[in-house]
């Protein structure tokens, strides 16, 4: 329980952590609190869970990382989200709980990474190689039996590697489901009240956030605003690098079961997944969802939070796609949707205190990959604040690492 | 008169008949089935509910509704999710061509009497103008061209004639892009002008020919379609909305049965029942749930605003009471009964709330078609596309000239408010002249004097003023009531497409609660969609997203702008989708000074139409 935790509470009914954001960062976070027996209160100005998280897509991949810090957090959430919702949905007990991961459309469909020319072929081999000696599933499929995983991928495949260890989630019904279980364990949600910033005490450490609704004491504050991180970060006084990385996806109409299996993508992603270009990167992925749509996702630019889309980001995306799985080329496309990845210089998210501002701790930057690397962030953070031996060397996600440190002289210039 | 096949078998088709036309004189109700296998025909019958898709020549999904038929066309039924049949060299190859470019001042995006008007009075203004409508012919709705008769209305036939616009039938509009619009001689980003995707050809077909417009003005006008309230059984083939039928009257010359019920609120169903009468279909009864006498009850607001409407309704009145069909308020269809169609209905009366009076229900048998409709929704996805901002969460806002909250961006008609074909029509006719004018003027402060155009359309503004009065008359004659909601049972279906029964919707806000102000009832439309799947299907929401908004409670949802938000506002084949599209351009001229086109005289009029 909390006795580990060097943080003395505030008075009841005051909440020992506010997460500001409802997404599934802070869904995560607010999930491991509770569970160590935190009194947590969620606030998220919108509506739960309608930011980045209702706008992405579910892709629990280990697929698309190199070694390192990142795919460690995704090797130890991959992990880790199967037991958490079979957790969850045994706390939830026989009649609700049955099903759980289910109704979270959790699937372990696994990735197909295809190269459709040479240089991706040598590319995706090296990339496996160094992968697999991290820890990785990678299995080499030659181009005589990709047809038996992906019966409709176009002919002249070059390479492909089944990673079986991918997964899938609906994001939406995964943050409900973590916050539901933040709410019944006394935790307080609330929606429509906007993080404004903190109040501090004689020490410099936070005593209370200032919010759209008043002035709510606390032990400490989580910043789990996703691609407004950056933002409320800087009005809380402690600035941070945190920009929005536009992402579009395209749905096609519902098309029978079976068309597209695994989650299958042009091993170009791994150049786009490590670039800072601001220029539109995309790289198709492929899957099909429970209903039978087919998503088309996802580009990659960089352009504030403009909502208005370019018709040449769509065209890109069909491109690629048709050019993976040719049938999809007399599909029609009855929709296209967008968000915005939190992301930082360093590509890494930025998960702990902030030494700047006690009492303030970010979990955020997870940019497209924040639904798979969810549950580590969550456990990780909240190890850290109960003062538990941490699951994973958090050194690589602090706050005052150097990967950060320019970018936010600039911004504070 | 030409040959086709429907699943197999030969059958004579006119030009200009849809393939819902052809299915139909084929003697099928149904044509497709969902995947969870229910039987599904025509609803909406003008491309919007995706409830009629059919396989035509080897490719799915297409609305049966909008597809005009081609000689030797194969029309086969679609049985649940179907991929498309093609030859195997074909694909990634089968790309097709660039996209053609036109670069022009003004563009107007529909061609009912709002699109009509706005396209003719900005020609005559001395712009040159760009007419798109999804459909074969001018009209729209209200000026509905029958496939094969000549031009009706002088306003249809002046566009097809007018040397300065330029008419493109059968062409959707499916993106719109800010930006990339001709140089404007400033450096504002205001004024860069808008890119309009356009894609030409048989509806859903694919490899349609592709046009990019640019242009520095646009003219949206895109029109409105009718509401469909749920009750059991509403998805059985044969019930369809009011605006389907008379789409398939007046444009197809067939009656969607032969013994109607019409049912729904608003003074749409009297054109709608003459219209059967006129198609020789039997109209069983119209069962009005309001009470529409209201707004008689201000004869003299009514007369003086709606001198326009109130003779044409006589009409209608005149016409059901020749053929003697009984009208009867606070009445309606709040069942239909049928296995693989309908056969029969309930007819209740219903209380001041809509609620059914205990014992009233009465059946009807032997009915073989349900028309409905409770009012109009109007088509925001291209005005939501270009930022416009909205009033009431519902209608596109609008000042004095109808220009929206976004520079060079008009609308007029439906979108703005529900006030039938008269006010459309003047509505845009002061949405042409100000584009026009801020297509000639744009990026020049002293050029922009509304008063100048305002001058030009005073008659118009007139017109609009006392349009709006009567709408708002009768839409107050004819709300909707909430007791609707009592009509459903657990299994009706309320979103049609991705199948969710009004159980599956009620459970998810009574898990959440939905007075639990901190729980997930909070959660706005998009949340929603995501867990229970309302709004997910073909559709996008456009049939049911309201409907579920108002079951779920005041205020538990949705924000309709995320319902609406729909930035492909039409269904677009993935290979046209990846035609290779014009180069993107500068949006703003790169030398001002060489561009400038002069200062134009702030007071000048509109340079006389020479023709
Ligand atoms: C197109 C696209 C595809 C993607 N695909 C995948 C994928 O396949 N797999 C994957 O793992 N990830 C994917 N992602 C990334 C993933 O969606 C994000 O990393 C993740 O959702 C981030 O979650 P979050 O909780 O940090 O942010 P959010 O979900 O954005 O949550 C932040 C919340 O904070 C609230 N907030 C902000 N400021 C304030 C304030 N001042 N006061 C109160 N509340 C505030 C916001 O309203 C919001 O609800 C994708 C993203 C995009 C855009
Ligand atoms: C099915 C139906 C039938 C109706 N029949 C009658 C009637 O008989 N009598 C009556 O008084 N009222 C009728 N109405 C009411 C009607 O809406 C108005 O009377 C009148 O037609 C409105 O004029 P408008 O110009 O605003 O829109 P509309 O006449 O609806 O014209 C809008 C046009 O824009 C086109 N359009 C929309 N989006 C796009 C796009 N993205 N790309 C290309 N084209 C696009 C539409 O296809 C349509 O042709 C009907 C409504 C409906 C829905
Ligand atoms: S009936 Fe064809 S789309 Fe609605």
């Amino acid at each position: 329980m909390r006795q580990g935790s060097p943080y003395p509470p505030p008075r009841p009914p005051y909440p020992d952590v506010v997460v500001v954001g409802s997404g599934i960062i802070g869904a995560a976070c607010a999930e491991a609190l509770t569970r160590r027996g935190v009194r947590v209160t969620v606030l998220d100005r919108a509506p739960l869970a309608s930011g980045t998280t209702a706008h992405g897509e579910g892709n629990l991949l280990v697929s698309d990382k190199p070694p390192g810090p990142e795919l460690d957090l995704a090797l130890a959430s991959s992990a880790r989200w199967p037991r958490l919702l079979a957790e969850l949905g045994e706390e939830l007990g026989e009649e609700l709980g049955t099903g759980l991961a289910e109704r979270c459309e959790y699937e372990t469909k696994g990735g197909l990474v295809v190269a459709l020319g040479e240089a991706g072929a040598r590319a995706l081999a090296g990339f496996t190689a160094a992968q697999r000696a991290a820890g990785v599933t990678a299995r080499e499929v030659g181009p005589h039996d990709v047809h038996a995983y992906e019966p409709h991928l176009a002919p002249g495949v070059r390479a492909a590697v089944h990673y079986p260890q991918d997964a899938q989630v609906q994001p939406v019904a995964a943050a409900a489901a973590l916050l539901d279980a933040v709410r019944r364990r006394g935790g307080i949600l609330r929606a429509g009240v906007r993080a404004l910033g903190v109040e501090r005490g004689p020490g410099g450490r936070v005593t209370a956030l200032r919010t759209s609704a008043g002035t709510l004491p606390c032990g400490a504050v989580v910043n789990a605003c996703g691609p407004w991180a950056g933002r409320f970060a800087g009005e809380a006084g402690a600035p941070l690098p945190v920009q929005p990385r536009r992402g579009l996806v395209l749905v096609t109409a519902p098309l029978p079961p079976g068309t597209v299996r695994h989650k299958v993508y042009d091993a170009d992603y791994v150049g786009a997944v490590g670039s800072g270009d601001a220029d539109l990167r995309t790289s198709t992925v492929v899957e099909a969802t429970r209903g039978g749509t087919v998503l088309i996702g996802s580009s990659r630019e960089r352009s504030g939070f403009e909502e208005r889309f370019r018709v040449a980001v769509l065209r890109e995306l069909a491109r690629k796609a048709t050019a993976l799985f040719p049938v999809l080329g007399h599909v029609p496309v009855i929709r296209a949707y967008g968000g915005f990845r939190p992301y930082t210089p360093d590509h890494l998210p930025v998960i702990g205190p902030d030494p700047r501002l006690p009492g303030l701790w970010h979990a955020t930057g997870h940019e497209g990959a924040g639904i798979g690397l969810a549950p580590a962030t969550g456990e990780l953070l909240a190890q850290l604040y109960a003062g538990e031996p941490p699951c994973l060397d958090p050194e690589p996600y602090r706050v005052a690492r150097p990967g950060l440190a320019a970018e936010e002289a600039r911004c504070s210039a | 008169m030409f040959r086709v096949t429907v699943d197999g078998a030969e059958r004579w088709a006119r030009t200009g008949q849809t393939a819902a036309a052809v299915l139909l004189a084929a003697g099928r109700a149904s044509w497709r089935t969902t995947r969870g296998g229910r039987p599904r025909g025509i609803f909406c019958g003008i491309g919007v509910c995706h409830d009629c898709l059919v396989v035509v020549n080897g490719v799915p999904d297409v609305r049966a509704c909008w597809r005009v038929v081609e000689a030797g066309d194969r029309i086969e039924t679609q049985e649940g999710a179907r991929l498309p049949c093609l030859p195997p060299e074909t694909g990634a190859g089968t790309t097709p061509g660039a996209a053609r470019e036109v670069t022009v001042p003004v563009v107007v995006v529909g061609a009912g009497p709002a699109g009509l008007a706005a396209a003719l009075a900005a020609a005559g203004a001395g712009a040159r103008v760009t007419l798109v409508d999804d459909g074969e012919r001018p009209g729209g709705q209200f000026l509905r061209q029958a496939a094969d008769g000549p031009a009706r209305g002088a306003a249809v036939r002046a566009v097809q004639e007018h040397p300065r616009i330029a008419w493109l039938p059968g062409s959707t509009v499916w993106a719109l892009e800010p930006g990339g619009g001709p140089p404007s001689g400033t450096q504002d980003r205001t004024d860069a002008g808008w890119t309009v995707h356009v894609l030409q050809g048989p509806a859903d077909a694919p490899g349609r020919t592709a046009h990019t417009l640019r242009t520095a003005a646009l003219v949206l006008c895109t029109g409105a379609y009718d509401r469909a309230l749920p009750f059991p059984g509403w998805d059985l083939p044969g019930v369809v909305t009011a605006g389907a039928a008379q789409a398939l009257a007046k444009g197809q010359r067939t009656a969607i049965g032969r013994r109607v019920v019409v049912s729904g609120t608003g003074p749409f169903l009297l054109p709608v029942a003459s219209s059967l009468l006129t198609v020789g279909a039997r109209v069983l009864g119209v069962y009005e749930a309001g009470s529409p006498a209201a707004w008689l009850r201000t004869p003299v607001a009514a007369l003086r605003d709606g001198h326009a409407k109130l003779p044409e309704l006589l009409t209608y009145a005149a016409r059901l009471a020749r053929h003697r069909v009984p009208y009867r308020t606070r009445q309606a269809v709040v069942a239909a009964h049928g296995r693989d169609r309908v056969e029969a209905v309930t007819v209740a009366r219903l209380t001041p709330e809509w609620q059914i009076s205990p014992g009233s229900e009465r059946r009807i048998e032997d009915v073989d078609a349900v028309c409905v409709g409770y009012g109009f929704t109007p088509q925001l996805e291209l005005a939501l596309a270009a930022g416009c901002a909205l009033r009431d969460n519902t209608w596109v806002a609008v000042g004095a000239r109808q220009q929206t909250s976004v520079p060079g961006v008009y609308a007029a008609g439906e979108p703005t408010g529900i006030g039938g074909a008269a006010l459309a029509a003047a509505e845009g006719e002061l949405a042409g002249l100000a584009a026009a004018h801020w297509a000639e003027h744009r990026g020049d402060a002293a050029g922009w004097a509304p008063a100048d155009v305002v001058a030009r359309g005073p008659a118009a503004r007139r017109r609009v003023l006392a349009g709006r009065r009567f709408a708002r008359l009768l839409a107050a004659a004819h709300p909707v009531r909430d007791g609707w909601h009592t009509w459903l049972g657990e299994d009706t279906l309320v979103c049609r497409c991705e199948e969710v029964p009004y159980g599956v919707l009620r459970t998810a806000v009574g898990e959440r609660g939905p007075d639990a102000s901190d729980g997930l009832a909070a959660d706005g439309m998009c949340t929603f969609k995501l867990t229970t799947r309302v709004g997910l299907g073909p559709c996008q929401g456009r049939i049911c997203a309201r409907n579920a908004a108002g079951l779920c409670g005041p205020g538990t949802l949705p924000d309709p702008q995320t319902a609406d938000r729909r930035p492909i506002a039409q269904p677009v084949r993935l290979a046209d989708l990846a035609a290779p599209g014009p180069e993107p351009r500068a949006t703003t001229a790169l030398d001002p000074t060489a561009l400038d086109p002069g200062a134009p005289d702030p007071a000048a009029p509109y340079r006389e139409d020479p023709t």
